[in-house]
């Protein structure tokens, strides 16, 4: 499943399985994952299921006042973690494509998915 | 081997610190050591120290403290997912103008950076959630 020029390994896999809004899994989730790579850690985001909501365009704050996600996950490259997966799978089942998510993730078969984790040595999910 | 814990679970609400709090005790029990259990998320409620379960009822912060007293497990709650859920220690209710606090030793605040610290160093970090 995985191609040569894009390995699916990497220090820490952070894998978010929560939508943006309706819980704190997700921020805490990013949290982490800006902490461990401002740590020196290479970290890997994988968004699956509920998860890859995260990544629709033009997010804003919501009704609930809470900060949003959308400002976090921009924030990503700054912390140079510019591995980002979405589940092909969850895709599919939420009507989306790839293409028309913010930050550009390439989608990974379950296949790839069981691959990226046991290269992983961490993996923590939120 | 050396392991960490990472909790997320709320106790009495999840299974998580009562399979947490049992996981622990077993691999202690086989020899190996446990560095720290990291709370986080709703887990940070395990270190309420108001908490007063009915007596019939495994009392889980006892039970943690319980580690720490007898094999020196540091017990490490994030501070950033403690203060918004109103759990802090004295220091920071000074700091934010409250009248009492809510977390005291062995408990002890502290960052996410402590969290990814046990990860590098420990062998196995193992997470419990909800």
């Amino acid at each position: 499943m995985s191609d040569e020029h894009e390995p699916l390994a990497g220090d820490l896999l952070v894998i978010l399985r929560h939508a943006p809004h309706g819980s704190s899994w997700l921020r805490e989730g990013l949290d982490v994952a800006l902490v461990a790579a401002a740590f020196g850690t290479e970290v890997s985001l994988l968004f699956m299921g509920e998860g890859v909501t995260a990544l629709v365009e033009d997010q804003t704050a919501g009704a609930l006042g809470q900060k949003g996600t959308a400002p976090t996950l921009e924030m990503l490259e700054m912390y140079d973690i510019e591995t980002l997966w979405v589940e092909a799978e969850a895709l599919s089942r939420f009507g989306l494509d790839a293409d028309e998510l913010m930050l550009a993730p390439r989608a990974l078969e379950a296949g790839a998915i069981a691959e990226a984790v046991r290269k992983h040595p961490r993996v923590l999910t939120f | 081997m050396r392991y960490a814990i990472l909790l997320m679970g709320s106790p009495y609400s999840d299974q998580a610190s009562h399979s947490a709090l049992r996981f622990a005790r077993a691999l202690l029990a086989r020899g190996h050591r446990l560095e720290a259990v990291f709370f986080y998320h709703d887990g940070v409620y395990n270190a309420a120290r108001l908490s007063a379960p009915p007596q019939d009822e495994p009392h889980l912060a006892d039970g943690w403290v319980a580690l720490h007293e007898e094999q020196g497990v540091a017990l490490q709650v994030c501070i950033a997912a403690a203060l918004r859920r109103g759990l802090m220690d004295e220091r920071e209710a000074a700091r934010h103008g409250k009248a009492g606090h809510s977390v005291e030793a062995p408990f002890e605040l502290t960052g996410v950076g402590q969290l990814v610290d046990l990860s590098q160093r420990c062998d196995r970090l193992v997470t419990f959630g909800p």
